[in-house]
């Protein structure tokens, strides 16, 4: 009984942060998609998306603001507003000028503007890490007080909830709504949605503001789940995150949504059953592993090079 | 005909102070427990609406500014000039090079103990770039990791001189070839990869060596690094103030002058020297070999490379596995030089400035890399007050240098013949 309360505290954990991650990697998915290049600098987004909730939240509460859902509400519409406009102005300014070049040039331009970001933020705010106050506290317990107690915290359901919200309205948006018919045409022929009419600048820019917004959400999640943030706080998330997306099958939205689920339970059984400090490794192998049995992933279509 | 413009700039300038205004003019500040946000002074303010003016300005008169900009003569006075020939050009480049290798031999005896420590980090760094330079510049491969054959080199003469007593030149061919080694093993199934996705898993296989290395504490020991590496000898004779161990002699009771620690300091400058050397020859030998015209040919089109004959994973491991083998080489000196490591030392910033230098300096071109190593090694420790931007400027430099001149300060040239068309 306790071996299978254990087994599913590990599981839940590993369920919370794995959703976190997929919302993560929706948006390396879907600028991989759409111009198969790896945004480097989504991490560094995801984490300015972290700082600015902590402000908002930390702003609020000066002002006696302490109703929970308000505090929340304004964090996240102030995380996805400043990480949007990051993301819009990234592609601005380091991707569309390098766009169609060789492979590598947009690659390193993004690795430059993430170690920019990262330093940017360092600078601004110092490199210590700042304690994200506890706003949700408690939980359900199951299992009886004197052996191992399993526990759901408010914290992981709303990370849960708020997970699933995100991705249906993805889903929806994408499916249904004029920009996101377009981004399937873009991302399925990109020269062809332009001849047809498509502003293809506009969709890609649409596009990384979506993967930005959705990074912000994701920051304020795992920003206060664990309770703390620092400027490196993105990039080991970013690596993840795009783990994530490579194990589901890169350029598949619900592949991403998968491959977070499956690394995040993944770590957590790591850290749960064999020790904390290997759940990188294990991550990182992972992704290794799937690179080289599988490089489509798991729901990603095959990629057949023409000449 | 202006409103287009003029939405635009606006958007841009509001976008511009949304992200710069939260993170730079709202300083979060730990306070005991609590954390409270305090608005930063009013300099930052003003400058962060300044800048989103200059943002605005700029997109207003975007078209007229290029224009002018177009209009003005070129910045560069050298550019409609005529190229050297090929063979003037390779022998004023090793001119060059043999004139800094020689003021580089004779430089140490004249300037203080700092300049010349910091010289031999310098040193360090253009082999690390050389090395890299093959693998990314002449083989187009993009290996995010490359810190971790480094970490292998010189992990692999502290554990041989802990556990086993190895002095430094056994341990250096023995810790050059088990990074190559290193980059054997990993480079066998990942270089089948498209470029992209090698970036990512050579970053991983960093970081999996790097946690390695911090929580095999048994073996590595763990955060506390090794400590207590022992210097390198000439021909038995040690350079320390007392010979520690047996049959070896003190430098300066053989030679009968007194005791300075510079000797040490200076000796080491020349071994690094000594092997930056090396690295380069080595490297500008293979460029000239048909596996370092394959490395090129594959980079430029690999289809093209493969229908004739080149086998992919041969080639791409060769250049994966030498770069690898001069990692190697840069970490046994490092770890000689600081005498203690730890994996502090080894973190993916490290493969990021490596990888700027080999940006930097032109990817492919020697002496730009060189050139680079010198520059991002030391215009930080020039600007001491400014050395907290470094990494901004980094990054910053490197999105420019793409967005600019991807082929770096001073790209690469292959031969080749200029056909003119007939007046």
């Amino acid at each position: 009984m306790q071996d299978l309360l254990y087994f599913f505290q590990q599981l839940i954990n590993g369920l919370t942060i794995g959703s976190a991650y997929a919302l993560i990697a929706i948006g390396y998915t879907m600028v991989y998609g759409i111009i198969g290049m790896i945004n480097f600098a989504h991490g560094e987004v995801y984490m300015i998306g972290a700082y600015t909730a902590l402000i908002a939240i930390t702003g609020l509460t000066a002002f006696g603001i302490a109703w929970l859902p308000l505090v929340l509400i304004v964090a996240l519409i102030c995380a996805v507003i400043v990480s949007s406009s990051m993301g819009w102005a990234v592609e601005r300014v380091a991707y569309r000028p390098v766009r169609g070049r060789h492979r590598l040039i947009p690659l390193i331009s993004a690795i430059g503007m993430s170690i920019f970001l990262q330093n940017y933020v360092h600078l601004a705010q110092g490199s210590r890490n700042i304690g994200f106050p506890a706003l949700m506290d408690g939980g359900f317990q199951f299992g009886s007080a004197d052996s191992f107690q399993m526990s759901l915290s408010y914290m992981q359901i709303t990370i849960f909830i708020t997970t699933l919200i995100c991705m249906t309205l993805l889903s929806l948006f994408i499916s249904r709504s004029r920009i996101g018919r377009a981004c399937r045409a873009v991302s399925q022929d990109l020269r062809m949605a332009n001849l047809l009419g498509i502003d293809t600048n506009r969709i890609i820019s649409a596009t990384f503001v979506i993967g930005a917004s959705l990074a912000a959400v994701a920051g304020l999640l795992l920003g206060m789940y664990y309770g703390s943030v620092d400027p490196l706080f993105g990039f080991i998330a970013g690596l993840k995150a795009f783990t994530a997306a490579v194990l589901g099958g890169i350029g598949s939205i619900p592949g991403a949504m998968l491959g977070g689920l499956i690394l995040g339970v993944a770590e957590s059984m790591t850290s749960g059953y064999l020790s904390g400090e290997y759940k990188d490794v294990v991550s990182f192998s992972l992704l290794i592993l799937i690179l080289l049995f599988k490089p489509t992933g798991l729901l990603g279509k095959p990629e057949v090079e023409k000449i | 005909m202006a409103t287009p413009n003029f939405k635009h700039a606006l958007f841009c300038a509001i976008v511009t102070i949304v992200i710069a205004y939260p993170i730079l003019g709202l300083n979060l500040v730990a306070e005991s427990t609590r954390v409270i946000v305090e608005g930063a002074d009013t300099t930052t303010v003003i400058s962060v609406f300044a800048a989103a003016l200059v943002v605005f300005l700029f997109q207003l008169f975007r078209d007229r500014i290029m224009a002018s900009l177009g209009g003005l003569p070129k910045l560069n006075p050298f550019a409609d000039r005529e190229h050297m020939p090929e063979s003037k050009r390779a022998r004023l480049e090793s001119w060059v090079l043999t004139g800094i290798v020689v003021l580089a031999l004779f430089w140490p005896f004249f300037v203080s103990r700092g300049s010349v420590d910091l010289a031999t980090l310098v040193l360090i760094y253009i082999m690390l770039a050389l090395g890299l330079n093959v693998v990314v510049g002449l083989a187009g491969l993009l290996d995010l990791g490359y810190v971790a054959f480094y970490a292998v080199g010189a992990y692999t003469f502290a554990l041989l001189s802990q556990y086993a007593g190895v002095s430094f030149w056994m341990a250096l061919p023995i810790g050059a070839c088990l990074a190559a080694l290193f980059g054997l093993v990993l480079g066998f199934p990942v270089l089948r990869l498209r470029g992209d996705y090698l970036a990512i898993v050579t970053l991983g296989f960093g970081e999996i060596i790097r946690i390695l290395l911090n929580n095999w504490t048994a073996l590595t020991g763990g955060p506390n690094g090794i400590g207590g590496i022992p210097d390198p000898t000439l021909f038995g004779m040690e350079f320390g103030r007392r010979v520690k161990e047996e049959g070896n002699t003190s430098f300066h009771d053989t030679f009968g002058i007194a005791y300075s620690s510079e000797h040490k300091v200076i000796f080491l400058y020349l071994i690094a020297l000594i092997l930056a050397v090396i690295t380069a020859l080595i490297i500008r030998r293979f460029m000239r070999m048909p596996v370092g015209r394959a490395w090129e040919a594959l980079r430029e089109d690999e289809i093209a490379a493969r229908s004739l004959g080149l086998s992919r994973t041969a080639v791409k491991l060769s250049a994966f596995t030498i770069g690898a083998f001069f990692a190697g080489f840069a970490g046994t000196v490092f770890a000689s030089k600081q005498g203690f490591i730890s994996p502090e030392s080894f973190v993916f910033l490290e493969s990021a400035i490596i990888l700027a230098i080999v940006v930097l300096g032109g990817m492919g071109s020697q002496l730009g890399v060189v050139l680079a190593a010198i520059a991002v090694t030391i215009l930080p420790e020039l600007a001491r007050e400014f050395s907290d931007f470094r990494m901004l400027v980094f990054g910053a430099a490197m999105v420019l240098m793409m967005v600019w001149r991807p082929q770096g300060l001073m790209p690469m040239r292959r031969t080749h013949i200029q056909l003119r068309r007939q007046e």
